[in-house]
């Protein structure tokens, strides 16, 4: 990065010039990909976990260390560890078996992942960050590999080879859009979870993924918000929604007996701009509750978020116990889940395998509609889109679309509801009833090729900001796109993530979006009675028509 | 979750196709095409040989008759003067099958084993072999 | 070295066959042991390899959803980029394995300044890919007449119609032009586009040079060097007959087609070419998408550590009284 501005540094946005990161050079080097080795400098790597928190949660090899430095302090035996450790998962794990097989390198991933197209890394085409691991597989466990070595493709696992893993496994995030294109259905987010998994077994990891496991681990939540302090949080921006709509909202928590639990992202209650969904759903359960729901929050179970999918399937197992555990202890009879990405993800392809049956609880029907939920009849558990489309399809909740007309909105697939479950219409749905003012992105750049925020998979740190924004240059761009072409002025996404991520990624590549969460808008555009006369949305901001009136 | 049966089920399908030479093949013999060339015209011939040699002609004969048709067709020229300085006429009705009369069991009797569709005679008219010879060489083989 | 070598080797494997056969004379090597040895690998490797697959378990159902899932019933669904039976499922493998649905998909990413990205069709691979597999099906198929007798109907079909030009004698078959064209195709595209380039190991080149080698010497020998085709027959029903058998006057050039055939078949079980057996098994193309309501099994779930809600409260109880939190021990 040539002639950066002074006054910033690596991990802020304006250290990078756009035009210049925006010129990307897809042209591979000239020697073979065996021989390069990745240049670690700040700003596209993650600084390692601290030891407070692997002790926390009892992950191996505990210690300081940084991957700018030569010795990264692995065990003596880090590399039978890690031959042990493939074996161990190539039995476990057919996708892994097969995965490494089976690939001809065709190439049709290359340019899909966003990574590659902001970056031009080669390492970054999913062909290759496959291979990185593929290559150690041939060697150690096929015949061809042992005796013809480069010849077919395969390399000893080496020192090097180890931190060429942390540098791209680390440098994916787990989207799976290459995934859709590939003729075999090759999934690289599983084999970065797996090549995560590995390095994991030897103490590789980073601070941005441990810290939110260990505190998930032991205070219920990502934030490491404790009990106490989750209540007074919600108490204070719960004053915010009254001064709004002048209405006061009581809700409860660890509730026995209620009927449902509600679960959601830490994140959205840490920080802005995902506290105006947080508050947005407390606004639809109180105008609801007249009508018969009966809901609950966890502090136990305050986390939707599930960064153990980030580390192992066995970390990810061990935080998300609490969902079932915390909805058995409380009794209630289904589970309700708010917006998030990976969320989703684990509770759609893991969460029942890993703990269910969830036999306590019963097929979940929605108290308002009586509408049963057929397709969640097994995990019992409800994305709150679709049970708000079910709301507005039954004509049960008062909307006034027009108190959004200050927003002209698009909506952002987020990745893991989008390839790991097909959650399209129902967010578009509710958008589309409480919004009046909506346009999609270019169609490459939506639901099952929407392009990721570059910050999922626990990448969305600041130490990462030219990873982030080299990554975010598709979305970014798509942003932009609409922006100009319709005004787009606000970003929709049913992910904590995002709403963290994506508003550094507007701001630099399409500055003047805001990120929003669907319910955000649901709750601009829902009229609850005895509301007060409302001229101002939930960020303060004067609604269309009410511009004089709101500075008052 | 291993849906081995699935598994095994595609595996026997699959061994099924690639065998499919093998298992079709039990308790047919296999029959060697056995041309004739007994014809009355064939054994009149003071010298029993064809315009060319055998083993060309077994080749060849294909493209030997594909430029013959060309010849006549395009050029006009109906004389073809062999390798052996001989001159015959570029006829497949007429010099051909004046000899090879059996297309039956001549002609047939390779293309028929190797599958080879030539489409002569959708512009020639096939020879009339008599029925009963027909029968008696299936019986013949049989 | 990554092209050349399996250049040099495949050229080698030729002249093995021209040496041995029309030097050393050694004809049944080549034209019975060679190739019974070949189909056995092949045979055997590929079950080995499809059932070591089958030994590791599918722990979680992870289909890539590709379309709408199954949710409210008045929200239109995709029932076959996201199924939710097993039909749907088996539809969608179809589209995959006979029509390449994924790489369908395909696009083609253009960085302009600005930046402006832009996204085009990219249908070439995918057309490639479908020329290539299906001239190679048909090639496969019509070979079937060298080894049945009498010679099934959808034999004949495959040469009927890959013959229907009518162009020249011997019938002028399509796929002979076609799988060139794609092969030469699938080359090229990893030779000038730098990042296939920058991919592409020996293991790509080799098959593409075999089947290349293989396509040439078929050609060279029905159109151009022909040999005895009722001796190549009587060979090859001697073999899947179990009573092989050298006729005389079987040119070279079928002994060298034979080899590299053979080769192939030996080579398939531990090389790429296993994606064949493989696409049938991928975890993100062949399950339901049906997690939510139908429990899957993972043969090795154990249980694990967890902080439980006791270790949780014990340590915040104070803070929870405090708050107006109910808690379990007062």
């Amino acid at each position: 990065m040539a002639g950066p501005a002074k006054k910033f540094r690596p991990d802020q946005m304006g250290y990078y010039n756009k035009a210049e990161l925006s010129r990307v050079n897809y042209k591979p080097p000239r020697e073979d990909w065996m021989d390069t080795k990745p240049e670690f400098r700040i700003g596209n790597f993650i600084y390692p976990a601290k030891p407070k928190n692997l002790i926390c949660v009892g992950l191996p090899n505990p210690r300081e260390w940084a991957p700018m430095d030569e010795d990264w302090k692995l065990p003596e035996n880090w590399k039978e560890i890690l031959l042990e450790g493939i074996a161990e998962r190539l039995e476990k794990y057919r996708s892994f078996r097969l995965f490494m097989d089976i690939c001809v390198r065709c190439g049709a991933c290359a340019d899909k992942c966003h990574f590659f197209i902001g970056g031009g890394d080669p390492k970054n085409m999913p062909v290759l960050r496959a291979e990185l691991l593929r290559s150690v597989y041939r060697k150690h466990f096929t015949t061809a590999g042992k005796i013809l070595g480069r010849m077919a493709g395969a390399r000893d696992l080496t020192y090097d080879v180890v931190k060429e893993w942390f540098f791209y496994f680390f440098q994916c995030t787990e989207c799976r859009r290459c995934s859709v294109f590939c003729p075999y259905g090759i999934d690289t987010a599983e084999i970065t979870i797996i090549g995560r998994e590995l390095l994991n077994l030897i103490g590789l990891n980073v601070n941005w993924v441990l810290e939110p496991v260990a505190n998930c681990y032991r205070t219920g939540n990502h934030m490491g918000i404790q009990p106490h302090a989750y209540k007074e949080m919600t108490e204070f921006l719960l004053d915010d929604l009254e001064t709004v709509t002048g209405i006061k909202v009581t809700p409860s928590f660890n509730r026995k007996g209620a009927e449902i639990l509600f679960i959601t992202p830490s994140g959205d209650i840490f920080g802005d701009p995902g506290t105006y969904t947080y508050m947005g759903y407390h606004y639809l359960f109180h105008y609801l509750e007249s009508m018969g729901l009966d809901i609950t929050w966890s502090t136990y179970a305050s986390e939707g978020g599930n960064f153990g999918l980030f580390t192992s399937h066995e970390m990810m197992k061990r935080l998300n116990a609490k969902m079932y555990a915390e909805a058995k202890r409380l009794g209630v009879k289904w589970i309700l889940g708010g917006e998030c990405g990976h969320m989703w993800r684990v509770i759609n392809q893991y969460m029942g395998t890993m703990n269910g049956p969830a036999d306590f609880l019963e097929e979940p029907v929605s108290p308002i509609t009586g509408t049963k939920f057929e397709n969640a009849k097994s995990t019992k558990m409800v994305h709150i889109c679709e049970f708000t489309a079910d709301l507005i399809k039954h004509n049960k909740l008062k909307l006034d679309p027009s108190r959004n007309d200050h927003i002209t909105l698009t909506f952002h697939d987020s990745c893991n509801p989008a390839r790991g479950m097909g959650f399209f219409e129902e967010p578009r749905y509710v958008i589309k009833n409480v919004c009046n003012n909506f346009y999609e992105m270019p169609e490459n750049t939506i639901r099952e090729q929407t392009f990721c925020c570059a910050g999922g998979a626990g990448l969305g740190t600041d130490e990462m900001m030219e990873m982030r924004l080299r990554g975010g240059l598709p979305r970014g761009n798509a942003v932009q796109y609409v922006q100009k072409k319709h005004g787009v002025d606000h970003l929709a996404c049913v992910c904590a993530i995002d709403r963290a991520t994506l508003v550094t990624l507007c701001n630099y590549w399409a500055p003047g979006v805001e990120v929003t969460g669907v319910h955000e808008m649901v709750a601009n555009a829902l009229v609850v009675p005895g509301e007060k006369k409302r001229t101002q949305d939930f960020r303060f901001r004067p609604l269309k028509g009410m511009e004089e009136e709101a500075d008052v | 979750m291993y849906d081995g049966g699935k598994i095994i089920t595609g595996l026997v399908v699959f061994v099924g196709l690639v065998t499919f030479p093998l298992w079709s093949n039990v308790g047919k013999a296999a029959k060697k095409p056995d041309p004739k060339i007994d014809t009355p015209v064939i054994q009149q011939l003071a010298e029993k040989k064809c315009i060319e040699p055998k083993a060309f002609m077994q080749a060849e004969h294909m493209k030997i008759l594909n430029d013959w048709r060309d010849s006549v067709v395009r050029d006009g020229n109906k004389l073809y003067v062999s390798s052996s300085g001989k001159t015959f006429n570029m006829s497949l009705q007429n010099e051909c099958m004046n000899c090879h009369s059996n297309k039956k069991q001549f002609c047939d009797e390779c293309h028929n084993y190797t599958d080879v569709k030539p489409y002569c005679w959708t512009c020639h008219i096939e020879p009339k072999e008599k029925e009963k010879v027909a029968w008696a060489s299936i019986e013949e083989n049989s | 070295m990554r092209l050349l070598l399996p250049l040099i080797a495949v050229l080698a494997l030729t002249l093995i066959a021209y040496a041995g056969v029309s030097g050393a004379g050694m004809n049944y090597l080549f034209g019975v042991f060679i190739p019974y040895a070949a189909f056995l690998i092949f045979l055997i490797g590929f079950i080995r390899r499809v059932v070591q697959w089958g030994r590791s378990p599918v722990p979680f159902r992870i289909p890539a959803t590709c379309g709408q899932e199954k949710s409210l019933p008045w929200v239109k669904r995709n029932r076959f980029d996201n199924p939710f039976t097993t039909g749907e499922v088996i539809i969608r493998m179809l589209l995959e394995v006979f029509l390449f649905r994924s790489l369908f998909r395909n696009t083609k990413v253009d960085l302009r300044e600005g930046p402006i990205l832009r996204y085009g069709s990219a249908k070439w691979l995918w057309l490639g890919a479908l020329a290539f597999h299906y001239s190679f099906l048909t090639i496969l198929v019509r070979h079937l007449r060298f080894f049945t007798e009498p010679i099934p109907f959808f034999v004949k079909w495959a040469e009927t119609l890959d013959g229907i030009l009518q162009v020249g004698v011997p019938a002028f078959y399509q796929t002979d032009m076609v799988i060139l064209a794609a092969v030469a195709y699938l080359f090229l595209r990893r030779v000038f586009v730098p990042q296939l380039r920058y991919i592409s190991l020996a293991n790509d080149y080799f098959p593409l040079f075999l089947i290349l080698a293989i396509a040439l010497s078929g050609i060279l020998m029905r159109y151009f060097f022909k040999t005895n085709i009722v001796g190549v027959k009587e060979l090859t029903m001697g073999l899947v007959t179990f009573s092989p058998k050298i006729p005389e006057g079987i040119g070279v050039i079928f002994y060298i087609h034979l080899f590299l055939v053979s080769t192939l078949f030996a080579y398939f079980p531990f090389s790429k070419l296993m994606h064949l057996g493989g696409v049938f098994l991928s975890p993100t193309r062949n399950l339901a998408n049906n997690n939510r309501a139908v429990r899957h099994i993972n043969p090795w779930n154990y249980p694990v550590k967890v902080h439980t809600y006791e270790e949780y409260e014990d340590e915040f109880r104070e803070h929870m009284k405090e708050a107006g939190l109910p808690v379990e021990k007062e």
